[in-house]
């Protein structure tokens, strides 16, 4: 290897590359990595917008961690806020007021931190739907989900223990509802709460214990997870939606140097500042109106963050029940609705890339996404179960609905809890029609054309409508639809007649599947499409009238095709 | 990854003649759809412009850097000011967050516009490979593991195998263990329901009300009145301990009927002349309860709607809470003060395991 063969690269790569090349070889792994393609879509971005609010979540944590005082020592407050003044509160809401009031910048900051939050949580929301609905949990990419799903729920915890920090009456009251939450956990609840609370609810501990769990520990676990969620999603690079020259085994799209730089690294400024005007401008949470914490006061009407809402409306919701025998108590008014759906919703979650890979015995990778109407049974689950979410998080704002549409708070409770029974399985029914109407559509557009609503008349009085033949990339998306069939039922004996021994669990199998992959529209053969195609061709050939107006036009009966362009007359 | 195989330029794509050109190394080979040439890639002073309207989002945000820090200077902690659909706000947080906003924000339209409008915007492919490894490599991966694991023992010795899983396995426990003393438990309790189930409630203590302490006569309450109350033990405790324990269990409200509405109490006589005296600490998990309607006489947790009817014992009559609302028997003292004739007789707050019978 010659200086000179090299000496033109180097004056390009600049001295850095050099420098770090020649310490840790870093130029394989820029020649392998700098010009990755990333296919382009719109939905791509929700996973940007998670991981950009999380910086910012960081950014402004540190700024707040300087000024805020995690005790829960009894002060008297003495600044410039005068509906408090000489009232005793806890230190760390003190703290949280001279943020909001006496340090410049500092209510900006509590409220970029929080905004960025909510963006947060609402992106990783949102993201995971588009993941869900286009089947990109699927192999190889299941881990991924896994790793998504626990970054949700961690993000979930990191939500709620920061809004418990101020220690103002809205955040210890939430405080209050997560202690008899845990209370109700059996056997062990009431010593898990004095060991969280350093004896009875509220103590003086709890504020910094909850702190070095805010600021260390879930921002430590979220940024190990998602460390492994970003190096996987570039270790198997990213999904794509079919397209034209769109398969399975390619990406299509955008170099990282230098398109995806600039946007991925300008998307980060645009959701940056988007936050920072809006903390700026639309204030949040303001703790000052709440007043300090203290056990026996509460404010009507007052609502968790959103990613909070469903768990307070589904204690809300939950019949009393409780159970009173051999001298304990379960109280599964509070187990049910706090702990018992909450684990089957996240594990079901967890678990379906599995179920889904179990029952289809499919086996290959998928780096094509599905559009959500191809995979009807799933995208109407997924329907139901956002139909479940949304009509427990109605039930978290049941007293605001009440006050505002005028209706009695039992009225909707009643309702809610018959809802969530009936709603979410015509929400699948529905979801699931509507998928499999838009299947036949697509099918009938690619066998016959697009309707163009031009309407002719015939010399002999009968009226056509003209179809355009679809463009590529309509009939890339239609064609792409994965033909994925049930599994089989499975025969009782073998073809030499010995009785199967997992007959039992073959056929819930089979039945699963069924369930997940029947009752589909069949995907056109090719046979079927190029009879499509030879069909109107030879209709065109034989019937159409030339439009004196249009020469151009070819029209036929039946299914009539309009070409823009002579040159398919062949 | 850029052997010559991914170096081929996708078939037909007549429309560019450019891919037609040996790709350098590195370059990825042009898609085969369909694409429109922008303003930018044929007209110099169309690009000029972009690249003039790049450097200009740029320089305006150094602009607002400027003005961030002047607004941060000359804009007084009070200052308001009224924005059109979201009302009064503090004009320092509006300013530095619109300045600093902006700033950041340009930044990103400045590049997102850079590569929208001068950057190419022909799709390449990427071919992608499988995930797994060839076969060589898992061939030569496995051996290496099989020789390793012969090599140290661990399928040879079992006793070796069980006896480190379990060391590992309770290794964790000394972790645990000193979790232990995150409650110092105090002289006379071993466990934590004992100090769930007493409040600080004594025969003979005076109701005083909840913020100014001020002991309560029973005339001043009229009938539909409701006045929250705390033990008059409570200043001095809250001194003492520093903390709000005993006000979140022994937190009460009074409330005054006619004796002819009272429908039944949790005990003979708990009442004084029609004023009953029930715990605040809602039964289901712990909000403090204040929504009193007096004509039903039925009280409203705001947290999660259980409704208790303090006519009737204060039976559960509506939501999530299982238990009734623990009654607190009054009398007066020889000065017409409220006070406890005791504690409550069933326990205050959210129910938990050790709970041993039924109440209500």
């Amino acid at each position: 290897m010659s200086t000179s063969q090299l000496a033109p690269v180097e004056a390009k790569g600049a001295g850095v590359a050099t420098y770090l090349d020649e310490r840790v070889g870093a130029n394989g792994f820029l020649r392998r990595n700098l010009n990755k393609v990333f296919p382009d879509h719109w939905s791509f971005m929700l996973g940007e917008v998670a991981l950009y609010s999380f910086i910012v979540v960081l950014i402004s944590g540190v700024y707040l961690t300087l000024f805020f005082k995690p005790s829960m020592v009894e002060v008297i407050y003495e600044g410039p806020y005068i509906p408090l003044k000489g009232v005793k509160m806890s230190q760390a809401y003190d703290s949280a007021l001279d943020i909001s009031f006496e340090v410049r910048g500092g209510l900006l900051m509590r409220q970029i931190h929080h905004w960025a939050a909510l963006f947060f949580m609402t992106a990783i929301a949102v993201h995971m739907f588009r993941v869900f609905f286009t089947g990109a949990f699927r192999k190889p990419r299941e881990m991924n989900w896994v790793v998504g799903v626990s970054l949700a729920m961690v993000s979930l915890m990191a939500g709620f223990s920061g809004y418990s920090l101020p220690d103002d009456l809205l955040s210890g009251t939430g405080l209050r509802i997560a202690e008899g939450i845990v209370l109700s956990i059996p056997i062990v609840g009431t010593w898990v709460s004095f060991l969280m609370f350093g004896g009875e609810f509220p103590g003086t501990d709890f504020i910094s214990r909850l702190y070095g769990i805010h600021i260390l520990l879930i921002p430590g676990i979220l940024l190990a997870l998602i460390t492994v969620h970003l190096m996987m999603v570039w270790v198997q690079k990213h999904t794509q939606f079919p397209g034209p020259a769109r398969t399975n085994n390619n990406v299509v799209g955008y170099p990282l140097m230098p398109i995806y730089m600039a946007k991925a690294g300008g998307f980060f400024f645009l959701v940056f500042g988007i936050i920072v005007v809006i903390a700026g401008i639309v204030q949040l949470n303001p703790i000052w109106l709440f007043g300090p914490y203290t056990p026996d006061q509460v404010s009507a009407g007052t609502q968790p963050d959103w990613y909070i809402g469903w768990l307070d409306g589904a204690l809300r919701v939950m019949p009393n029940w409780e159970i009173q025998a051999l001298g304990y108590t379960l109280s599964l008014n509070i187990l049910i609705p706090a702990l018992v759906v909450p684990g089957i919703i996240t594990t079901l979650l967890i678990a379906y890339p599995f179920i889904e890979a179990w029952a289809s015995g499919d086996k290959s990778e998928h780096h094509l996404l599905d559009r959500p109407r191809d995979a009807p049974t799933r995208t109407a689950l997924g329907v139901m179960a956002i139909t479940f979410y949304v009509l427990l998080w109605i039930g978290g704002g049941n007293d605001i609905i009440a006050v505002g549409f005028d209706l009695s708070i039992n009225f909707i409770i009643w309702a809610l809890r018959i809802s969530l029974i009936v709603l979410p399985p015509i929400a699948f029914l529905i979801t699931r029609r509507i998928c499999l109407a838009l299947q036949r559509r697509d099918r009938d557009k690619l066998l016959h054309g697009r309707e163009t609503g031009q309407i002719l008349r015939m010399p002999n009085g009968e009226f056509l409508e003209i179809h355009a033949p679809l463009n590529e990339e309509e009939r890339a998306k239609i064609m792409a639809k994965p033909d994925v069939k049930p599994l089989p039922m499975p025969p009782e004996t073998d073809s030499t007649g010995v009785k199967n021994p997992r007959l039992k669990k073959d056929r819930r199998r089979a039945k699963i599947s069924q369930f997940l992959f029947g009752d589909n529209i069949a995907a056109p053969t090719s046979a079927e499409i190029s009879e499509a195609d030879a069909h109107l061709a030879h209709e065109v050939q034989q019937d159409a009238p030339v439009v004196a107006e249009e020469e151009s036009l070819q029209i036929a009966h039946d299914g009539a095709v309009l070409e823009e362009s002579s040159s398919t007359r062949d | 990854m850029s052997d010559s195989k991914d170096l081929t330029p996708a078939a037909g794509d007549a429309a560019a003649p450019a891919t037609q050109q040996a790709l350098r190394p590195g370059e990825w080979p042009r898609a085969d759809v369909a694409h429109h040439l922008r303003r930018t890639d044929t007209d110099p002073r169309a690009q000029k412009r972009a690249a003039r309207q790049v450097a200009m989002m740029f320089l305006l945000s150094v602009l607002m850097v400027v003005l961030f820090i002047v607004a941060f200077v000359a804009i007084p902690r009070d200052a308001v000011i009224t924005l059109p659909y979201i009302g009064a706000i503090g004009a320092l947080t509006a300013a530095m967050g619109v300045t600093f906003g902006l700033a950041i924000f340009l930044i990103g339209a400045g590049a997102v516009h850079w590569a929208k409008k001068l950057m190419s915007d022909v799709e390449v492919v990427q071919e992608r490979h499988p995930m797994k490894t060839d076969a060589e490599d898992t061939a030569v991966a496995a051996d290496i593991y099989q020789v390793g694991k012969e090599s140290s023992g661990f399928a040879k010795y079992p006793v070796i195998r069980r006896t480190m899983l379990l060391a590992m396995a309770l290794v964790p426990i000394p972790f645990i263990v000193s979790l232990r003393d995150l409650w110092v438990t105090p002289p006379g309790i071993t466990t934590p329901s004992e100090e769930l189930l007493v409040t600080l409630w004594k025969p003979g203590m005076r109701l005083v009300t909840d913020i100014t302490y001020q002991p309560v006569r029973a005339d001043d309450i009229p009938v539909g009145g409701l006045v929250n109350v705390v033990p008059a033990d409570l200043p001095l405790d809250e001194e003492e301990t520093g903390n709000l324990d005993a006000r979140a269990k022994s937190a009460a409200i009074i409330v005054r009927m006619t004796p002819e509405e009272i429908q039944s109490q949790q005990g003979e006589g708990w009442d004084y002349q029609g004023i009953l005296a029930f715990s605040k600490i809602c039964t289901h998990v712990g909000c403090p309860i204040s929504l009193y309607q007096q004509r039903t006489h039925e009280l409203l947790c705001p947290c999660h709607q259980s409704t208790f009817n303090l006519a009737d014992s204060a039976n559960v009559v509506f939501g999530p809470a299982a238990r009734r609302m623990p009654q607190l028997p009054i009398t007066v003292d020889d000065e017409g003060y409220l006070v406890a004739v005791s504690d409550f007789q069933e326990p205050v707050g959210p129910s938990f395991w050790e709970l041993k019978e039924s109440y209500s």
